[in-house]
C-alpha cells in the first residue's frame, strides 16, 4: 500500500505518495520530477545522490521515501537562491570542475554542507569530507580547486 | 527491492509490540545503510520494517558521572561532533568516524554497526575495549549483555525475536584511562578494515599500566576480547617487551581469513602492529589526564 508523506523540500511543503520500498532518490526523481539529484551506484558508495536531510549530508539512495515524513530536505535544486548561480556552482564552472556531470550535483550539495560546517577547510579536510563523492572524469584536482576557491570567496562575502 | 510494510514507532514498548506481534519477517532499521542494501538484494517475501529513529531515547547520547548511555540509533555524524564524548572516549569516536563516507555517517549508527555484526565493524572492538554493555528490551523485560557476547557470528547477534537493542552503556572509566582504535586499510578513506585493534589502558600516577582491555576486529568471525594481550600490558610502562608480548597475544588469538584485501598471515601480523600502536596512543592519552 502506498504511503502518504508530507515533507519539506528546499523550504517548500511537499506531499507525495510512495511505496515503502522506494528510496528517497526514486521519489525525488520519478515521483517528483526533481532529476537534479543523480543516481550513480544506488548503494551509497558514490555520493551522486547526496542531499541534506534534517541537517545531515546523506545519500538519498540509502533513505526510504517514507522516512521523509516530517523532515526537511535540501537538494541541488535549492542551492541557488534565485536565478543567479550559487558561488559554489559558479566556481565549479570557472574551474571546469566537471566533465560528464553526473557527480556534480552531489559534489555541489556536499561542498555546501562542508562549508556550512567548516568555512575554512584545509585541502586535506576538504578531500576527506568529500571522499564519498566519486568522480570518474576529472581526477579531482579541478574539483578541489573549485571547492577551495568557493571557500575563500564565501569567506570574503561573509 | 522486496515489498515493505513500514512503521516508525515513537516508544520502545510500541517497537517491541510491533516486533513481537509481527506476521511478516521483521527487521529493525536504524540508519539503514546496511539494511536497505540487503533488502535490495531480496526478491521474494515481504518484510516488516520497524524504524527506531523516531524513539527519542534511541537517538540520544548522555554522558554523566556514571558513564555514557548511547542511543544505538544516533547517527555517527552527530556522535562524532560531541566533544564531551570525544574527550572521554577518543578511540570510540575515532572508530565511528571511520565508518564509510560523510554521507554514510549522516545515517549509520553505532547500534546498527553492532547489530549488523560484520567481522570488520570498526566500532565493535572500540566498544569492547571500553567495557560496553548492551541493554536489550523485549516483551519479557530487559536484559544486559557485554558487547563481546552480543555478537555471536558473522552477521549474527544474540537478539531473540521481539527484542531490540535499547541502549549501549559504557561505565565511566577510572582516572587516567583512555582508549584508541586503529585499523589498516589499503586506501586512505572509504574502505573496510583489513584488521583493527582497540586498546583501553589505565595508568597509575607513575605511568605504570594497572588495567587494560584489548579487542581486535576483522581477524576472526567476530571481534575478540584478548585478555592475554591486556595481561601483557598490565604492570608494564608500555615498554617494547610488553608491547611485543601483547602483539604476539593478539596474533595468536586471531583466526583470520585470506581474501582479496589481505592474506591470513598478513592480517595476523598487522593486527599485532596495530595493537602496539593503539596501546601507545591510549597510554599517551591516559598520561595527559582529563
Amino acid at each position: 500500500m502506498k504511503a502518504h508523506v508530507t515533507t519539506r523540500i528546499n523550504q517548500e511543503s511537499v506531499e507525495f505518495l510512495c511505496e515503502p520500498s522506494e528510496t528517497l532518490l526514486r521519489v525525488l526523481r520519478d515521483n517528483l520530477g526533481m532529476t537534479g539529484t543523480k543516481e550513480g551506484c544506488g548503494s551509497g558508495d558514490c555520493g551522486a545522490c547526496s542531499v541534506v536531510l534534517d541537517g545531515e549530508l546523506v545519500c538519498s539512495c540509502l533513505v526510504l521515501g517514507v522516512e521523509a515524513q516530517g523532515a526537511s530536505i535540501e537538494t541541488v535544486e535549492g542551492v541557488a537562491a534565485s536565478d543567479e548561480l550559487h558561488v559554489i556552482q559558479q566556481k565549479f564552472l570557472e574551474h571546469a570542475a566537471l566533465q560528464c556531470g553526473v557527480c556534480t550535483p552531489g559534489l555541489i550539495v556536499a561542498t555546501k554542507a562542508l562549508l556550512a560546517e567548516n568555512p575554512s577547510p584545509t585541502e586535506a579536510e576538504a578531500r576527506y569530507y568529500l571522499a564519498g563523492n566519486l568522480c570518474r572524469c576529472t581526477g579531482y584536482d579541478k574539483i578541489i580547486k573549485a571547492v577551495m576557491d568557493s571557500a575563500a570567496t564565501m569567506r570574503e562575502g561573509a | 527491492m522486496v515489498a515493505l510494510t513500514y512503521h516508525a514507532p515513537t516508544t520502545l514498548d510500541e517497537a517491541v509490540s510491533l516486533l513481537s506481534n509481527a506476521t511478516l519477517p521483521a527487521k529493525v532499521m536504524s540508519g539503514g545503510t546496511d539494511l536497505i542494501i540487503q533488502m535490495q538484494r531480496m526478491i521474494d517475501s515481504e518484510r516488516l520494517i520497524v524504524d527506531v529513529k523516531k524513539i527519542p531515547e534511541l537517538t540520544t547520547a548522555s554522558l554523566s558521572a556514571e558513564g555514557l548511555t548511547l542511543g544505538p540509533a544516533l547517527c555517527c555524524s552527530k556522535f562524532t561532533r560531541r566533544d564531551d564524548i570525544k574527550q572521554r572516549f577518543p578511540g570510540l569516536v575515532e572508530a565511528a568516524y571511520l565508518i564509510g563516507s560523510t554521507q554514510v555517517q549522516g545515517r549509520a549508527s553505532i547500534g546498527g554497526n553492532l547489530c549488523n555484526a560484520s567481522p570488520a565493524a570498526d566500532t565493535i572492538p572500540a566498544l569492547i575495549a571500553n567495557n560496553a554493555i548492551c541493554r536489550i528490551h523485549g516483551a519479557g523485560g530487559e536484559r544486559r549483555i557485554a558487547v563481546e557476547k552480543f555478537v555471536t557470528g558473522v552477521g549474527q547477534n544474540c537478539l531473540e525475536e521481539g527484542e531490540l537493542l535499547a541502549s549501549i552503556e559504557i561505565p565511566a572509566p577510572a582516572v587516567r584511562t583512555k582508549d584508541a582504535y586503529l585499523r589498516f586499510i589499503p586506501r586512505t578513506e572509504m574502505d573496510i578494515a583489513v584488521a583493527g585493534a582497540a586498546v583501553s589502558v589505565t595508568l597509575d600516577e607513575q605511568g605504570t599500566c594497572i588495567a587494560a582491555r584489548v579487542a581486535i576486529g576483522a581477524v576472526a568471525p567476530t571481534a575478540l576480547l584478548v585478555p592475554a594481550a591486556a595481561e601483557a600490558l598490565v604492570g608494564s610502562r608500555l615498554e617494547d617487551g610488553a608491547l611485543a608480548k601483547a602483539s604476539a597475544a593478539v596474533s595468536e588469538a586471531a583466526s583470520p581469513i585470506t581474501d582479496r584485501r589481505g592474506t591470513a598471515d598478513f592480517r595476523r601480523h598487522v593486527v599485532g602492529v596495530l595493537t602496539k600502536r593503539a596501546a601507545k596512543i591510549a597510554a599517551e592519552r591516559a598520561g595527559e589526564g582529563e
